[in-house]
């Protein structure tokens, strides 16, 4: 750390405010994105952080928001350290603001360390592969999207969807096969509503894993710019707790839109130059530094796994959320509001989901052998299986073959059986089983992509059991 | 040494005053922590400085320091193998200095400059060398390191020796007292001098079924992979990567996840490149910056790269560059100029773009290298592209098409039903084909030409047939007609789907896709012969030979292939019309 005068620097020489900024003139001796504390007429003190600096004028966003100050009586002090967040292991548990300040009115933390929060980027080298398989309990992604330790996996959701739903069952249920509970969750809420936030709390509260999570809560009501810090905070936190105490943590951000929103009212309010719709051109980058923080480090046993909530506006996959999103992070788990109508829950469109790090987390050793083979077989019936239902709707079911009608129930079976399954939680093995048992609708010769092997070993007309047993889970 | 004070920052962009006597690129030392800089305006005092480091804490006034030095990167002994960041850093020393994760102000040399390497001398005192003779060799790993004589030193060798040198020792005397030593620094952003460029007319082989017999690119050539996300660009290009007959690999991850770069590590070392038995990673130097690392040092990544792919090609070699991707180096860019508040052109990048665009993928090339024994290099450009949303009318997508000579367009849609690679047969292209029909014709099969025509036809046949299947359903469609979708059934799933991840079907060797395109065609001909005598579709079904060819990939031998080729051709002509 660098030396720095003791003096104190307070300026009373705001100039100008503008949406969540104010302009300081004549900063001298800021130096570039470290913390103000910006105190009122009134005596109330906010926080902000420098911008953008030059000789003539320092750009300080205020996180709580600009309003009540004025351009006469406000002074900004400058505390010359970058935004920083006390961490404490006594944080699991607990509630705190946007910021890190407790809000569930019990005392302050006793800080073990303090941290910078922009974070640093983890050396490429020094990343461990992650490799190993969390079991959610839901098929369609266990089976088919396989989440994987260290991964980040984002669910891209539409408004009025339950993505929440499926949050908190993969929070609830997430597993190691045959580990202990070394394992912590970060909830971070960014702009959302007072109802969907106390959904998460009674659902840990219920099944009792509440003294293992630590909340950041940003409310629909609390600060826009607050939002911004919100992630950065949170994933100190995590980070913290992964990498000092050696915990797996699993980071559930919602909802990512709110929080590209606050970056977009910000990079118009310093009038630069937006790119799509209006969003700030170095947003894939600002999403890389919160998104690139999931990840495992070579020799250390905490990791630190994200899922990220958004909604897709409109329900489109093309927006820039969920387009930028989509482009860093590790797949995607993409709900559909057709299969919702249709009573599917959860409603995931297996379709556009993917998982890049399956393939680290699955096969012999990890899950089962044939796990990569029936993936694909399923991924493609399915796939022609809604391909006829658009033939179907043109020329009726009468002019297919008997092939194609077989296709056709599986679709419809693998939806109602396989990806909709309500609370249950389901064991890799379950999964598969009611996967081969879909599979076994069809015709043994059109599994082409089954190895030869793993047909007699897996298909349920070769096992002992018998053709005519219904896996565990099928409704 | 110039001495300029800091007076504005703004994100990676830092100006600086009193900086007169400046050149456009040259590097600066930025603060009292010396973060490395660019120089990338100048306007009268000030100067205008990309940082290559995270700029938070920096304060007005700091000092900057300019070296009069353009970027440059190391060359010499001790690149295969190594991982960078964007600016040369090797990685591993970065961990060492500064533990799991990047802190700033770290200055580390970009090859090792205390290894030995034993050097044995190609020319002798009295010889005239000059820029591109070899003075001797080095082995690096199985590569044969050439040392040249570097661009811009000529004259008569007044001693030379063999032996045990570092990289920075002389190696070599001339006769105007020039010492030349194995390791020279090139400036990036310039391209490194050749005698002259060749027409590409060789291909790059890679091993995929789609890229090789569809859509070939060529020695020297430039490419593209545009795709929305999910659709398979990185594992293309690390596809390209493990199994392109190059002799050096140069991998850039630009702007993308971390976890990719740490499954790059882990694997080539463990892959063995077909052709000579060794890890790939023997052959392959990574350059890694992350999407979260500064972005400034993204837009220099690309650079860093070319630059040494093109010290590689000059001493013969076929090098081989994949970007991904292009796209994140483009927004680097568009950021940069951003805060530059320079006048936006479309989507906000700047006019410039396809200028540097361009410039950038013209340094590809087959060339004969400088020197009098007219060595034959090349260095081939995969660039990835990803285009926001998947659209490909973006500005990075169109100025990037203008100028690569093959095309390959990753669809969605064939990604969400998994067919790999999804690369769509109908957009993509391949500008080479012409140039190397004689090659393919000579090497692989006279009828490499027809066949391959007569797949695509069937192919673009099969899009206007669904059109009529989507109005009316399949049964309208005559015998004849029905067939073809059989065919170009069995075309895409058993002959252009290929899995990155299979044993037996990750790398598929030239012939092997040749005799596989054969075999459909037999089987298309045959079909096509039954149903001209009136022998039903139903009866063709009734045959084993479908299950046959989907698993023809697994077979090892082109006899095997072949063999079937002859079964179908003998069960089809033998069928006859059911009464």
């Amino acid at each position: 750390m660098k030396v720095r005068s003791l003096m104190t620097r307070d300026f009373r020489t705001v100039n100008y405010v503008s949406g969540p900024l104010l302009f300081v003139e004549r900063p001298v001796g800021v130096s570039f994105g470290e913390t103000a504390r910006v105190m009122l007429p009134d005596g109330e003190i906010r926080n902000g952080q420098v911008l953008d600096i030059s000789r003539e004028l320092a750009v300080v966003q205020v996180y709580e928001g600009t309003s009540g100050i004025d351009n006469s009586l406000t002074s900004v002090r400058f505390t010359g350290e970058p935004p920083t967040i006390d961490v404490s292991i006594d944080m699991l548990g607990r509630v705190f603001n946007g910021v890190g300040k407790p809000r569930d009115r019990r005392p302050e933390i006793i800080p073990e360390d303090r941290i910078d929060i922009s974070g640093m980027p983890i050396n490429p080298y020094a990343r461990d592969k992650p490799s190993d398989f969390i079991q959610t309990g839901v098929s369609a992604i266990d089976a088919l999207n396989t989440l994987v330790r260290g991964q980040k996996l984002p669910i891209f959701s539409g408004s009025g969807l339950p993505a929440n739903k499926l949050a908190a069952q993969i929070a609830r249920q997430s597993k190691v096969i045959g580990e202990g509970e070394r394992f912590a969750v970060v909830f971070v809420a960014m702009g959302i509503t007072y109802k969907e936030a106390s959904f998460f709390m009674n659902d840990f509260e219920r099944t009792g894993a509440l003294e293992r999570v630590v909340f950041f809560l940003n409310l629909a009501d609390d600060p826009t710019i607050e939002r911004v810090a919100t992630p950065r905070c949170a994933l100190s936190v995590a980070e913290y707790l992964a990498y000092a105490h050696h915990l797996h943590v699993l980071v559930i951000l919602t909802d990512m839109t709110n929080y590209c929103e606050a970056l977009r009212e910000i990079s118009t309010a310093r009038e630069e130059v937006p790119g799509r719709r209006g969003y700030p051109g170095y947003m894939y980058t600002d999403l890389a530094s919160i998104y690139e923080r999931a990840g495992r480090i070579k020799g250390v046993p905490g990791s630190i796994t994200q899922i990220p909530i958004l909604t897709m506006p409109d329900d489109d996959i093309t927006h820039p959320v969920p387009d930028l999103t989509g482009y860093i992070t590790e797949g995607q788990i993409v709900l559909s509001r057709d299969l919702f109508r249709r009573g599917a829950d959860p409603p995931i469109d297996v379709l556009p989901c993917l998982s890049r790090l399956m393939n680290l987390g699955i096969g012999p050793g990890k899950t089962r052998e044939d796990h990569r083979n029936v993936a694909d077989q399923v991924y493609a019936s399915y796939a022609y299986g809604r391909d006829l239902r658009r033939l179907v709707a043109i020329v009726g079911e009468e002019a297919l073959t008997d092939l194609d009608r077989k296709y056709l129930t599986f679709a419809d079976l693998f939806e109602r059986q396989f990806i909709s399954q309500g609370d249950q939680n389901r064991s890799i093995e379950d999964t598969l089983s009611i996967g081969w048992y879909l599979l076994s609708m069809l015709p043994e010769e059109e599994l082409k992509r089954i190895k030869l092997d793993f047909i007699k070993k897996y298909h349920p007309k070769y096992r002992k059991e018998g053709v005519s047993e219904i896996p565990q889970g099928v409704r | 040494m110039k001495e300029g004070f800091i007076s504005r920052i703004s994100g990676p962009v830092v100006i600086a005053d009193a900086m007169r006597g400046s050149k456009m690129y040259d590097v600066v030392r930025v603060g009292r922590e010396a973060l490395a800089g660019e120089i990338i305006r100048l306007d009268g005092d000030l100067a205008v400085i990309q940082v290559y480091e995270d700029t938070n804490g920096l304060e007005i006034g700091e000092p900057v320091i300019n070296t009069y030095q353009p970027l440059s990167v190391d060359l010499g002994p001790g690149l295969i193998a190594s991982i960078y960041d964007g600016v040369q850093r090797p990685l591993p020393l970065l961990l060492e200095r500064s533990g799991n994760f990047i802190s700033r102000g770290i200055a580390v040399p970009g090859i090792d400059r205390n290894k030995k390497w034993e050097f044995s001398s190609l020319v002798k005192p009295g010889d005239a060398v000059s820029p591109g003779t070899p003075l001797g060799e080095v082995k690096e790993y199985h590569i044969r390191h050439l040392i040249l004589v570097p661009p811009g030193i000529s004259g008569t060798v007044k001693g030379i020796d063999s032996g045990s040198f570092s990289v920075e020792e002389p190696i070599c005397v001339l006769h105007d007292e020039t010492t030349i030593s194995m390791m020279q620094k090139w400036p990036v952003r310039k391209g490194r001098p050749y005698k002259k460029k060749l027409d590409p007319t060789v291909p790059l082989i890679t091993g995929q079924r789609i890229f090789d017999s569809l859509f070939p690119l060529t020695k020297g050539g430039t490419a593209m992979i545009p795709g929305g996300f999910g659709t398979g660009k990185t594992v293309s290009e690390q596809t390209l990567a493990k199994w392109a007959d190059a002799q050096i690999i140069i991998y850039i991850g630009c702007g993308e996840r971390g976890n990719e770069m740490t499954d790059v590590l882990s694997e080539f070392p463990e892959l063995v490149d077909p052709r000579t038995g060794l890890p790939l990673i023997q052959r392959t130097i990574l350059i890694a910056n992350t999407s979260n690392m500064p972005v400034a040092a993204r837009e220099a990544s690309i650079y860093t790269g070319i630059t040494i792919a093109e010290y590689y090609r000059d001493m013969g070699y076929d090098v081989a560059l994949m970007a991904d991707s292009t796209s994140r180096w483009g927004e680097a860019l568009r950021e940069v100029s951003g805060r530059l508040e320079e006048m936006p052109g479309e989507e906000g990048y700047p006019a410039y773009l396809a200028t540097r665009l361009a410039a950038f993928y013209e340094r590809a090339g087959r060339v004969v290298c400088l020197g009098s024994d007219d060595r034959v290099g090349s260095v081939t450009v995969v660039g990835a592209v990803s285009p926001p949303g998947g659209d490909f009318s973006e500005p990075i997508t169109q100025n990037t098409l203008r100028i690569t000579g093959t095309f390959w367009a990753l669809d969605t849609n064939l990604a969400y039903r998994r067919h790999f690679p999804s690369v769509n047969w109908i957009k993509s292209y391949s500008l080479y084909l012409d140039s190397l029909q004689e090659w393919y014709i000579r090497e692989i099969g006279p009828d490499w030409k027809e066949l391959r025509d007569r797949i695509m036809y069937l192919l673009q046949k099969e899009v206007e047939l669904q059109e009529i299947v989507q109005l009316v359903g399949p049964d309208a469609l005559p015998e004849s007609e029905k067939a073809i979708l059989e065919v170009t059934r069995m075309i895409r799933e058993d002959f252009l789907q290929q899995s990155a991840y299979s044993d037996t079907d990750s790398y598929c060797a030239l012939d092997k896709q040749y005799w596989m395109l054969k075999t459909i065609h037999r089987y298309d001909s045959g079909i096509t012969n039954a149903i001209g005598k009136g022998v039903s579709l139903k009866q063709v079904g009734a045959l084993p030979l479908r299950a046959e060819i989907a698993r023809m990939r697994e077979l090892g031998s082109i006899e095997e292939i072949r063999a079937l080729g002859d079964r179908i051709e003998a069960q089809l002509s033998a069928l006859e019309v059911e009464q």
